[in-house]
Parts: C-alpha cells; structure tokens; sequence
C-alpha cells in the first residue's frame, strides 16, 4: 500500500461514498455546537420535518455571546439571551446533550471537547467555528463548518468534502526560555501569510512540536484557520494518551488498550508525500507581536512594524498602510514600549490551565500596571475550578487582574467584554481584525507570558526582561 | 434555491486584500437567531459612522452601488471566521457574485450553498477590472465565462458539484439525504466509541 500521511488516513476511514460527479461524503465522529451559528440550522431541519440523526455524538455549550461576570444573573443583553435560550430549547427538542450556562463543565467549546475526552485520535470532529482546529492537537481531522453545513451535520452526521491539500509545518530545534507555542504559530503565519494554507491541512511535526504538551499543541493547532488551513493536526504519541487517558469520555479498561493500539496506526508512514512543506527553527524563535490588523503582520517582540514603501505590490502595500492607519502606528519604529490600555488572557488559543499557570508565574508578586484593564477568563469552568483550587485567582487578583467566568469573551467581544474605540490591547486570543475585540479597538495578538508582562509595565514588554 | 442564471451587472469595487469576515458582518451582529434582515448591517464599520450615518465616500453608500449584483475585491476574500452570515449579508444586501484572485476556503463554501457565485481571477484579468470599474461584466456559470466589458472573455473554475446544484437550484442537503443506504451501512460497519448523552 502506498504510503500515507495521517491525513489520508483519517479521511480514509470516514468515506461514506465516492461518486465521480460529487465530492466525497464523509462521515462526522463528533459535531459541537453552540449558539451563534445553530440556530437557522435547526430552524431548517424543522422546515424539512428531520430528526438530529445522532444526537449520541453530538454536543452542544453556550460559549460566545455569553456573559463572564458572575453565574446567575440575567444576561443583560436581550438579544444574546434569546439566542442562549434558543440553543437550549433546540437541544431539549432534539435531544442533544447541552453544557448551558450554570453548569460545571460549561466552557468554550475548543476547550471542553478535549477536556471532557470527547476529541480523541483519528476522529473526524466539526464544529460551527474556524477554530475547530484546535482538536487537531489530539490527531483529530477537525475544521470548522458554516450554518448550511451545521445542518447537514445534525441531519445525517455526514458532510460533502473535497480532499484538501497536505501541509508538512515541521518545526525542529528547542524553544528559548520566554518563547512558547503561540509564538510558533504567530511565526509560521507570519512567514506564509494569511493565505498561505488556503486549500491545505497542516500537519506539525518535527522535534519542537513533540517537545509540546498537549495543550500546546492545542494552541498551536488553533490558529491554523489564520493561515488559511481549514484544520491542522498533530500525530498522536504518549503525550496524547497520556492526555486523553482518564477522561470523562475516554475509553476505560481493554476498550482503552484497544482503542491505543488503534491509534498508534495513525501516524504518518514512512515516504508518505506532502503537497506543500516548510521548516521551522524553533531555537531561532523570538517572542511574537502582532501590530496590524490581521493576524500575519507579525513581527519578533523587538523587532519594527514594517513600511509600507518597501512593498511593491499596489494591494499588498495599501492594506499595510491601512492596517498603520487603523492602529495608528508609525512604520519602521518597534513596537516595543507602546502604551496598552488592557490585557486580554483568554479565548480557545490562550485560556487552558496551563496557560493560566504561565501567566500567574509572571504576575505572581507582581502589580498590574495603574490605569491597565486587565481580564483573566478561563476557558471553562472546570480550568476556573482547577485554577482556584491552585490558588491562581488569588495570584490574579491580588496583582489587580478581573478574574471571571469561562467564555469566548474578548475575543470576540459579543458578550459585553470588549476594548472602547481606540484602545489598545495586548491579547492571547487569535484574531486582530478591525474591531474584533469591540468597534475601533486595536488588538496585538501575543502569548500569554508576553500579555502577563505588557500588563505589568502598562506597554508592550518582553517578557525575557522579568525571568 | 434559487437557480443561478447569466446575468449582466456593473460592479462595486473594494480593492482591498484580505477582506475578513469580521468586516463583512461584525461579529456583535452574530446574536440573530435569523438569516434575514443582514444586507443592512453588511461592511457596517467600514460603512456608517460612529453616529449611525452612512459615510458618503464608502463605495456602497453610492447610489450607483445599490443594483450592483458583482462585488471586485482584493486576494483571500472572506479570510477569518466561518460566519454564514458573512453571505447571507451579502446576498441580502444583493450580491450575486465575489472576484477576487482568491478566496478563504470557509466562505467559499459557504457561498456556493447561498447562490453566492465566487469568481477566481488571474491577477491580470483582476488588474484589468480593477482599471474599469464601471464596465459591466457578464457572469455566465453554465459556461464557466466572466466576459469584461471589453470583450475579452475569462474562464474560471467552479466545483462541477456544485456548479450543478447552482445551475438546477439543488440544495446539498437534500442529495445527502438520498444517501440514506450508505450512510447507514457505514454506521453499521463503523460503531463509534462515545454516547455524549451518556
């Protein structure tokens, strides 16, 4: 048999049908929903009279336009109550199991799929998100779906897909202290840009990428739709069962070593080809920033924001200077020392407990700086419970950081939680669109260790300074 | 659906790369339950001012833009989230075709399921278009033919699938559905490890 990547091969095992005249139908191990991009789905199977085929493999959580201030008020905003409602009712009329606000294992949708052991090896997993992806990190095909596919989804489990692209992202070498897996991923869109994965799905690999724990790879995972990739996935290894083993939802007892030795035939083969490749020299890494308004204007903490003049390209140039204009930044100047007005640690890049424990380590002791907004919000309840049970609220609050409920939050700025018009933050999420984290808001997209310093010294800091 | 036929329109030109679904639709708008009631609110930061009103030199606030039904924009339209709402505010505003030199994988699917034609271009024909913006140009799917206003005529590629579904106003989920008998023997062979109700 001809050799193949992992990518191939769970794709191959979930073709349902191939027709020469229609992309191929493949079936889906797991679909996550939540609020936002459900409701006209479930609207349209009720136009059409259908069931939820497989409601046992599909999971519902309310996670973006949710409050994070305290459990048990009402949600202020009428409209995003109402679509909160609606999710709820949705679940309850077909039968789908729903983490809804209140309960203990409520959390962004990225995060508890792997959390909850759900996302496993060698699953195809969807979700209404482009940030499906990050289940990739457990050596899932995961990618995210628009509303039209959510339906199809919940009808027949089963989606039309053409065959994407294979994208080797080999990243060797070992990780400088101060320079973490965000960082990795920020470099690699950088260098191939937005569009650079378009058509493809990654696979990370190389010494850099095993040396990561799983939440890690987590992170980076996630952000591979900000290069294009619909999906990007890791090779599951011990690191993974190791991860997995355990969990709510994990196979127990002889199903356990089945299920380990099924994995462990997911690896790439040998002499498998990829459609595209590049490497990466994880010890040649410095801290990333993002200063313009997509998230591949990237540049090395203490390098500068580029010129638009040096760009030959008409398009290319004008979107560099807009992007300057936009965030109201001279070219050719660093970024290092700009003034932040709050810190952003959060969103299903950045909000893990492992995530959490890096940043109280550097604020640990530490005060926030006067006048810098800064919001802590765990990725779900159970990272909040293990956070406080480790004392790191504690830590959080008393260097004068708001620490809140799980949700997507300022990420995404539907919930309330957003920047005021020209304010500047520094931010773990995975998006610094125009007015992603609030109308006229400028977001520089960072690592959590790089946030935790930014708010300390009230500007964009490098966090090698403190260690 | 509707089916897709040839039409013939002026376009609405934004020359700009890497238009992200945040600017199309803004996420606040994202709390609807519905899919209507959106072409409003379509480029809303680019297109009205922090009191509401629209900005008289943004390109749909022109009157000539409103029967436009061909938007002309920069490399990787729609990068970013996979917001459907992204062309339902297109079509809704009354789009019926994208060009660009390419588009975000996401919403080009999700388009193609809401008679939202996405046209790739080499990039000499994109400069070609860029410099006449007030030609119109021919869109004819059957043919795969985007004709400029100075004859010349361009093919670009179309998923024949889906091309099918637009041309005969099919939607996906309806020939999902008549795959019943393999879906179903697929489940059979293939029993799934975890009950999330469970």
């Amino acid at each position: 048999m001809k050799p193949r990547t992992i990518i191939e091969k769970i794709w191959d095992n979930h073709v349902v049908a191939e027709r020469a005249d229609a992309p191929t139908l493949l079936f889906v191990d797991l679909h996550l929903v939540h609020e936002v991009t459900s409701p006209q789905a479930f609207d349209g199977l009720r136009a059409r009279g259908l069931k939820v085929r497989r409601p046992d493999l599909t999971i519902a959580t309310t996670d973006h336009s949710t409050p994070t201030t305290p459990r048990g008020l009402p949600i202020v905003d009428k409209i995003a109550a109402a679509q909160v409602e609606k999710l709820i009712q949705n679940c309850k009329d077909f039968g789908i199991h729903c983490y809804p606000l209140g309960s203990d294992k409520q959390g962004i949708v990225h995060v508890i799929g792997p959390e909850l052991g759900m996302t496993q090896p060698g699953v195809t997993l969807v979700c209404g998100d482009s940030h499906t992806a990050t289940h990739g990190a457990l050596g899932a095909l995961a990618f995210g779906i628009g509303t039209s596919e959510v339906e199809h989804v919940l009808a027949t489990q089963c989606l039309l897909q053409k065959r994407s692209k294979t994208y080797q992202v080999r990243v060797d070498g070992t990780l400088k202290p101060g320079v973490s897996a965000k960082d990795i991923i920020l470099a690699l869109i950088a260098r191939i840009g937005i569009g650079g994965g378009t058509g493809c799905v990654f696979e990370y690999c190389g010494s850099a990428i095993r040396s990561l724990s799983m939440e890690e790879r987590m992170t980076v995972c996630n952000m591979s739709i900000e290069a294009g990739a619909r999906a990007g996935l890791v090779a599951p290894d011990d690191t993974t069962y190791q991860y997995v083993s355990g969990r709510e939802y994990a196979p127990k007892g002889a199903a356990w070593d089945q299920a380990v030795a099924r994995w462990r035939q997911l690896p790439t083969d040998d002499g498998a080809t990829y459609d595209k490749s590049i490497t990466i020299d994880a010890s040649a890494l410095e801290p990333m920033i993002t200063f313009g308004t997509n998230p591949g204007m990237g540049i090395p903490i203490r390098g500068v924001v580029p010129n638009p003049s040096d760009i030959t390209d008409p398009l290319e140039r004008d979107s560099l200077a807009r992007a300057l204009v936009y965030m109201d930044l001279p070219a050719g100047k660093p970024l290092l020392g700009h003034p932040v007005n709050v810190v952003f640690i959060g969103s299903c890049t950045n909000s893990r407990i492992s995530d959490l424990r890096t940043a109280a380590s550097v604020l640990k002791g530490r005060k926030v700086h006067p006048g810098v907004r800064v919001l802590v919000v765990p990725g779900s309840q159970q990272v909040k419970e293990q956070a406080q049970a480790e004392g790191l609220d504690q830590i959080f609050r008393d260097a004068g950081a708001d620490w809140r409920e799980a949700g997507c939050s300022m990420c995404i700025a539907m919930n309330g939680d957003q920047l005021q018009p020209g304010e500047y933050s520094v931010s773990t999420s995975n998006r610094n669109f125009e007015g992603r984290q609030g109308q006229g808001g400028r977001t520089f997209l960072a690592s959590p260790m790089t946030a935790a310093a930014s708010a300390i010294a009230g500007k964009v800091s490098d966090v090698r300074e403190l260690l | 659906m509707e089916k897709f036929t040839a039409f013939q329109s002026q376009m609405v030109v934004i020359p700009r790369d890497n238009i992200d679904t945040d600017q199309i639709i803004p996420a606040r708008f994202l709390k609807t339950i519905s899919k209507v009631g959106l072409g409003d609110q379509l480029f809303c930061d680019w297109r009205y001012g922090a009191d509401g009103k629209p900005k008289p030199d943004f390109v749909l606030n022109k009157p000539e833009s409103k029967s436009r039904q061909v938007l002309l924009a920069g490399d990787n339209f729609g990068c970013g989230s996979s917001r459907e709402h992204a062309p339902w505010a297109l079509t809704q505003y009354g789009f019926r075709a994208v060009i660009s030199t390419s588009f975000a994988d996401i919403f080009k699917n999700n388009s193609l399921k809401n008679s939202l034609l996405p046209i790739v271009v080499a990039p000499d024909v994109h400069a070609e278009l860029l410099k006449n913006p007030d030609a119109p140009v021919q869109v004819d799917l059957a043919s795969q033919a985007l004709t400029l206003a100075s004859g010349r005529k361009v093919e670009f590629p179309v998923d024949s699938f889906a091309k099918h579904c637009l041309l005969e106003g099919i939607d996906e989920l309806g020939y999902i559905l008549q795959q019943e008998l393999a879906i179903a023997a697929f489940e059979a062979a293939h029993p799934v490890g975890i009950d999330t109700r469970a």
